[in-house]
């Protein structure tokens, strides 16, 4: 928050008996209106108000808050959630209710007073303006709520005062906060309010002790807030002169031409001090060229010979000698203007023995956030593995088991989540409508695969190329067709509460519950996956027809029978994939190519015909991505592209992928 | 050299003026990725295009709309804006989303002397004799918005998160300029570029998140675009980040994008437009209530239409107080056209060819509108930013200089094309 | 080898090979003769420009289903990333086109200034010019070479036919084949499409490069020439290929890589280097899809990195699968009728259908319609439309009750079997 903010509302409290006086004078003249104290004070600051700007805004708080009024805590807080209005044709305040229509149609407003809470009349909306507080004023409003609400009987009150600390700490809440701890009934917002107060301590303690103290109980904290305390004590600046004071606040020196400064921004820093003539850049050179034409040659040399920086250098030579220019810095210059300085960093913020604690307690933070960062990441990691996998399950079963590739198989994970969203349509409650939907995008996408197997895939299976071509077509067609039935907007599909938010380990680890059920799910399919292929008929039979089916016909199996449940289990599966992915991204008719190329590979690179080998290449290509992201995070693209060509590079010594079967079965 | 062939090219063009029934192309991509965001604006122009139609046409001439699907592919803009001009004889083409695909169509526009609508807000630097903005250059949006957050947000620390393509490369680079030239020092700006369509955000929003470990608040201006928004939004809500604690400003997300979600969890954050469907205006109302009736009542309006609506009027008026569709006469004819905002006030179209708008910045509500929490006064587009070194001695004005690029330091004009 | 011994029981001379050639040659030179004579370049102006740049193109994608052919329909290796090739190709001489032709502006607004501009300011400014739009301003290393119209030129050659090299070997040598090399030929053109969106490729990123259309030095020239040089120039090429295609797949060289495609350890077995032959097929193709390319993004006028996006590539087997594997003129059938049916869909010309309860709108339905194709093509006509060219011939295949002649049935081995 600027300084000016503070230094206003000092002059407001300097000057509070004198605003006191003309409160009273204004209220006495508008006494025939009868206004409130809290509506006078309101139309004093009227014109800030109405301005509502978070730089000018501040005079205005504070007098309410300082008001003394009974009600202006609750001003303060209707303020806050916009509902405050103030009516154009006198400028008053009031809040307001939604009062239906009047005769004609036009929206209505129930005025209610500010002062005592009494309903005041009706008014239409058109002629009445609601104060819109941005967030800057928001938070405002609420760091001088604090002491309102603090001890409030309200625990909801409580914890948004604690809040409002967290996000704009004042010095004032030091006080206020000290006072509110042990009368404090609930030992979770208790806590709260323990650790807010050292928090505060740190900042604004005038007692070195005390402040080494809080900093000290903090060390090893992950917070955020921890962190956001102690790095502005040891801030530091860059600072330079001819020799190294002696002073105690001195963090390091800094050498020229090293990592941390180079030698142009040590030259720059001298030059900004007056220490060293400025550098002539090409620009600057060229301009004193351009200033010192004469006769159409500057120093002798033609205009037209001045195409080189090596013809430049020599004119410029020239005009330094005849002494209408200032000469250049030479490199040797240079130098030895460096090597005359020294330049070193130097603590600002606080006095040493407070800067060094920091320092302390932020290494041993630093520690274990290091430590937590790396378990995020494998969180990360597992989610991302997890979502590929479950992208790749089905795909497990129709290319890795039965060798049919379906390039379709991205637009059931589509169909699966358009499902989702169509139920929501018609069961509004999220949590049963999650419920019909996962079961009906595996029956949609089931009766879907059957279809396509019995019409295109039966008749292809010993053109596996082919049947890449005309899947490819069906996956083309069906896109469009979800385009020309849904529309080209993302449609939504929205997670129930219970599964939004996030699971919160500490302020580094967290994993969100929706991917967080993802990983479960994929868990539930993999077992779902063992079973039926080691412990059913079903799978017995799907195993028999894939290694042998003429042999498997002999059997008494029926191949077609099989080949078909077995690509209709896979489609199911990729719908369920459908609506979880839907529920933690987006629903539209693209949403499946974005999995198709990744699913294959996850498939390829984990061994084809072996569901482990799927979750160990799921596995790692989501640590790959997410380990290479982790080197370069402001390029998410660049981690993509590496990962494939890592892939690629995999294949090619690893070709079978990481579990390669052996034996018959490979031959199949 | 150049301009005399396009003189003669322009002088070719003519021929074509006044036949009934005038034709106006529509280039908006229907399939493809951009279709979510292009395909409303083929309806905007249609229904527009109607209602001109009731009123009688233009010139005593009934419109007919001519559309192309250019399937968000760059080179077909390229190939389906020579057809439409070309071919079908067009008198106006009203086209594309992204700045990649109006630069695809450029040199065709250029070579053929056309004119052209640019609806959606954009990156600025480029003046085109054939083009006209109506979408908003990052004076009207980009640098007010950060103005908002810098003084009534307070913020101290800025995530610039885009997705990988022309605009939010540039924008965040003149974003950059302009945050160091307001004190901000180089190590508070975080810059991450994701692809098209990402969808995997947990990272991204975690980083953001720990911005704040040096006690500076965090801000996050997002020119993240079209359905990535959705997983990035998603993810935002299931980490709880509360608009009071890292406030997210988007460009590039208005009612349309809101509408594939839900809201609840993303109440308080900011978008910055020049038009918002709250507006509260009568011609708005008017406006959204005609849309509706026409799309369905779930169907939101959102800036780009707004832009093509201005910009349709403009031109209308302009052949009207031209009295023929020439283009050059309609161009000139263009400048200082006025026409009144759905927000209220008049948009005044400029001699480098873009619209003066009002900027506007909502919070998202929990039904998926914004609430307009701050107006400014009409701000000018400005075709070449003051903020990178490059660019600031450029300045564009058909009027008086004939040069989109003119440089005021060497007196002299770059050149007559655009860069592509 | 022992090729005296082996010497070809035909006459070598490979027009006399196949009537095909000669017929091929044939039409292709009316094509360009009608088509010439027609332009708008030529006056009469029956057909547009725009028409002329859509058949030349087609040109360029024939002459790119001929390498597929060749890759595919004859030696059994389905590459889904040859696009990435053909996008090399436009990469590379668009690098050459964007440069000269910055460069041209670029001095022609500098010779106004004080002093001559040095080499550096110069450079500099052309840096500004092309790299402006992505937010960079200093030549990346990649164009180190782009001044240089013959290297550029070199590198379309060079550099797919390296890439493919390598590529290939790795491949290849891993005994990779069949669906796998399928996917892993996708995962290469997605990694370098996926490179070429970062802005860190140096090649503009998503936006691409752009303006290509116009040629260096020849602004006088108008479009409607510049269109049919190109198309001369495409036609030229593809003859070329097809010539150069028929000659490969003649004689023993032809028998060998068919070999491949229907038994690959038989043809090992027989002591030939497999991976040595299919090694040369590969990177021959690559290299003729570079060619390709260079010649058809001038036309197309803007190349970006989803020109390579693994579907390009598919759409590319697609091409050849419908017209027809295993004969180039099948190739050539397939890529021109796909791409110009196409293109006719979306342009909006095809009428809507009424039928009653509802109106089909070709630009909705197209696609779905090109789908159902493709799958109807592959189940019931795997000889696509050069099937039909048998029937007129009546050449019949041998009835074998079916008995296969390879691991893959589809490989329509058959006929050509009658043939040898």
């Amino acid at each position: 928050m600027p300084r000016q903010t503070y230094w206003e509302a000092a002059v407001t409290f300097g000057l509070k008996t004198l605003l006191v006086a003309v409160t009273m004078l204004f209220a006495n003249l508008a006494s025939a209106q009868d206004l409130s104290p809290l509506q006078t004070l309101l139309q004093e600051h009227r014109e800030i108000l109405e301005k509502s700007s978070r730089r000018t805004i501040g005079p205005a708080i504070d007098a309410i808050a300082d008001s003394g009024l009974d009600a202006a805590p609750e001003l303060l807080s209707r303020w806050q959630n916009k509902e405050l209005w103030q009516r154009e044709e006198d400028g008053l305040f009031f809040y307001t209710e939604d009062a239906g229509k009047d005769a004609e149609g036009a929206a209505q407003l129930r005025l209610i007073d500010i002062g005592d809470g009494s309903e005041t009349g009706l008014a239409p909306k058109s002629a009445m303006d609601q104060l819109k507080p941005n967030s800057g004023i928001r938070g405002m409003i609420g760091a001088a709520l604090v002491r309102f609400q603090l001890s409030s009987p309200d625990a909801a009150e409580r914890i948004e005062a604690l809040d409002a600390i967290s996000r704009d700490p004042e010095a004032s809440h030091l006080a206020a906060l000290s006072r509110a701890i042990d009368n404090e009934p609930d030992a979770a917002i208790k806590a709260r309010k323990e650790r807010q107060h050292r928090l505060l301590q740190i900042r604004f303690a005038e007692d070195t002790a005390t402040r080494i103290d809080a900093i000290e109980s903090f060390a090893g904290d992950l917070g955020v807030d921890v962190r956001a305390a102690l790095n502005p004590l040891v801030v530091t600046r860059r600072a330079v002169a001819e020799t190294l004071p002696e002073d105690p606040d001195i963090a390091a020196t800094l050498t020229p031409g090293s990592a941390q400064l180079t030698r142009f921004e040590a030259y720059d820093m001298l030059v900004k001090e007056g220490l060293a003539p400025p550098l002539i850049d090409p620009a600057a050179q060229k301009a004193a060229l351009e200033a010192n034409i004469d006769g159409g040659a500057v120093a002798g040399i033609p205009l037209e010979e001045l195409d080189s920086s090596a013809a430049r250098d020599r004119a410029y030579a020239v005009l330094v000698t005849q002494g209408a220019v200032e000469p250049a810095a030479t490199l040797a210059q240079i130098d030895a203007i460096l090597g005359a300085h020294v330049f070193y960093e130097r603590y600002t913020a606080a006095e040493p023995r407070v800067v060094a604690s920091a320092l302390a307690t932020l290494v041993s933070i630093d520690r274990s956030v290091a430590i937590n960062q790396v378990i995020d990441l494998v969180l990360d990691a597992l989610s991302l593995g997890s979502i590929y996998f479950l992208a790749a399950i089905g795909l497990a079963i129709t290319f890795g088991v039965m060798g049919v590739i379906n390039m379709a198989h991205g637009e059931f994970i589509m169909m699966g989540a358009y499902t989702g969203y169509v139920v929501q349509l018609f069961i509004p409650d999220y949590t049963l409508s999650i419920i019909v939907a996962l079961p009906l995008a595996f029956a949609v996408t089931f009766a879907a695969g059957v279809a396509m197997e019995r019409l295109v895939v039966r008749w292809l299976y010993h053109r596996p190329l082919e049947t890449l071509l005309a899947t490819f077509g069906i996956s083309i067609a069906l896109q469009q067709l979800a385009k020309n039935i849904f529309g080209t907007q993302a449609r939504p599909l929205t997670s129930p509460d219970w599964l939004g938010g996030a699971l919160v380990i500490n302020d580094v680890v967290s994993i969100s519950y929706i991917r967080i059920a993802i990983f479960v799910l994929a868990l539930l399919f993999l077992g779902l996956f063992l079973l039926v292929m080691n412990r059913t008929r079903l799978g017995l039979e799907v195993r028999a027809v894939t290694q042998n089916p003429r042999m498997a016909a002999s059997m008494g199996i029926n191949p077609d029978r099989i080949n078909m449940l077995t690509f209709g289990l896979g489609s199911g599966i990729a719908g369920i994939a459908g609506v979880a992915i839907g529920l933690y991204a987006k629903v539209t008719s693209e949403l499946g190519q974005d999995y198709i190329v990744q699913s294959f590979m996850t498939v390829v690179v984990g061994g084809v015909g072996n569901i482990w080998g799927t979750l160990l290449g799921a596995g790692l290509i989501g640590f790959l991505q997410k380990g290479i992201e982790w080197f370069n995070p402001s390029n998410t693209l660049a981690a993509q592209t590496y990962m494939i060509l890592f892939i690629i590079l995999f294949i090619q010594f690893r070709p079978k992928g990481i579990i390669a079967l052996k034996g018959r079965a490979a031959e199949a | 050299m150049m301009g005399a062939s396009l003189a003669a090219l322009g002088a070719g063009g003519q021929a074509m003026a006044q036949d009934c029934p005038i034709k106006v192309g529509v280039l908006h991509s229907l399939s493809g990725t951009m279709a979510i965001s292009e395909t409303t604006l083929k309806d905007t122009m249609v229904m527009l295009i109607d209602k001109q139609n009731e009123k009688g046409g233009v010139l005593g001439c009934q419109l007919e709309a001519v559309i192309k699907d250019p399937a968000s592919d760059w080179p077909l803009f390229a190939e389906k804006a020579r057809e439409l001009i070309s071919n079908d004889g067009v008198a106006v083409t009203f086209g594309s989303w992204t700045s990649s695909s109006r630069k695809a169509a450029l040199p065709v526009l250029e070579e053929l002397n056309a004119l052209y609508f640019y609806p959606v807000q954009y990156e600025g630097e480029e003046s085109s004799k054939n083009v006209f903005y109506t979408g908003a250059a990052p004076n009207q949006q980009a640098i007010p918005a950060t103005d908002y957050f810098l003084e009534e947000l307070g913020v101290e620390k800025f995530a610039l998160l885009g997705t990988d393509y022309v605009y939010p490369r540039t924008t965040n680079r003149i974003l950059e300029a302009y945050l160091k030239d307001k004190g901000i020092a180089e190590e508070d700006i975080f810059v991450n570029y994701t692809p098209f369509g990402h969808s995997d955000w947990a990272t991204i929003v975690a980083d953001v998140i720990n911005l704040g470990e040096d006690g500076k608040k965090v801000g996050v201006i997002s020119t993240i675009n079209g359905d990535a928004n959705i997983g990035f939004y998603k993810e935002l809500a299931a980490a709880e980040v509360s608009a009071d604690d890292i406030p997210v400003v988007a460009f590039s997300v208005g009612e349309e994008e809101l509408s594939g979600l839900d809201t609840t969890n993303l109440v308080g954050h900011l978008a910055a437009w020049n038009y918002f469907q709250s507006a509260d205006t009568e011609a708005n109302a008017a406006w959204v209530e005609e849309w509706k009736a026409l799309m369905g009542e779930d169907r939101v309006t959102n800036d780009p239409m707004e832009a093509h609506y201005i910009g349709f009027n403009m031109w209308v008026n302009a052949v009207e107080q031209a009295g023929t569709t020439d283009v050059d006469a309609v161009r000139e004819a263009m400048w200082g056209q006025e026409f009144p905002n759905l927000t209220g006030g008049m948009a005044v179209m400029g001699t480098d060819h873009h619209l003066s708008k009002p900027v506007l910045i909502g919070e998202i509500l929990e039904d998926g509108q914004f609430d307009i929490i701050s107006e400014t006064d009409p701000v000018p587009g400005d075709a070449w930013t003051d903020y990178l070194p490059e660019s600031a001695v450029l300045v564009s004005d058909w009027k008086e200089l004939g040069c989109g690029m003119y440089n005021t330091e060497t007196e002299t004009c770059v050149q007559l094309t655009s860069n592509y | 080898m022992s090729d005296a011994t082996l010497a070809p029981r035909r006459p070598r001379f490979m027009l006399v090979d196949k009537p095909s050639v000669l017929i091929f040659l044939a039409a292709l030179g009316i094509l360009t003769l009608v088509v010439t004579l027609l332009s708008d370049g030529m006056g009469t102006g029956a057909i547009s420009t725009s028409f002329v740049k859509t058949l030349g193109k087609t040109l360029c994608l024939c002459l790119v289903a001929i390498a597929m052919d060749l890759v595919w329909g004859y030696c059994g290796i389905l590459s889904l990333g040859h696009f990435a090739f053909f996008g090399i190709g436009g990469y590379a001489i668009g690098m050459w086109l964007m440069y000269e032709r910055t460069r041209l502006i670029v001095e022609e607004s500098l010779a106004g200034a004080v002093l001559p501009p040095t080499p550096q300011e110069v450079s500099d400014a052309i840096a500004v010019q092309i790299f402006g739009v992505v937010g960079a301003s200093e030549f990346p290393p990649i164009w180190a070479l782009a001044h240089s119209l013959p290297l550029q030129l070199a590198a379309v050659v060079v550099v797919p036919g390296l890439l493919a090299l390598v590529f290939g070997w790795l491949a290849f040598r891993s005994r990779v084949t069949g669906v796998y090399l399928s996917i892993l030929t996708q995962a290469m053109t997605l990694a370098l499409s996926l490179y070429l969106f970062q802005n860190e490729s140096g090649l503009r990123g998503n936006n691409g490069l752009s303006g290509l259309q116009n040629l260096p030095g020849l602004d006088d020239v108008p479009q409607a020439t510049l269109s049919l040089w190109f198309f001369w120039a495409s036609a030229l090429a593809l003859a070329l290929g097809y010539l150069l295609a028929n000659w490969v797949v003649s004689g023993k060289f032809g028998n060998v890589i068919r070999g491949i495609r229907d038994d690959e350890a038989r043809v090992r077995f027989l002591g030939y280097s497999v991976e040595g032959y299919k090694l040369f097929i590969f990177t021959l193709t690559a290299v003729i899809a570079g060619i390709a390319g260079a010649l058809y993004y001038p036309q197309a006028g803007i190349i970006n990195p989803a020109e390579i996006a693994p579907i390009a590539s598919i759409y590319l087997a697609v091409w050849v699968a419908i017209g027809g594997r295993g004969r180039l003129y099948g190739a050539v059938i397939g890529a021109g009728f796909v791409s110009l049916v196409s293109t006719w869909f979306t342009g909006g010309q095809a009428p809507d259908v009424n039928l009653g309860v509802y109106t089909i709108k070709w630009v909705d339905w197209w696609t779905v319609l090109l789908g159902l194709s493709f799958v109807l093509v592959t189940l019931f006509a795997p000889k696509g439309i050069g099937g039909l060219v048998d029937l007129i011939t009546e050449r019949r295949a041998p009835d074998r009750h079916g008995a296969d002649l390879g691991p893959d049935q589809g490989s329509f081995r058959e006929d050509e079997a009658s043939k040898e």
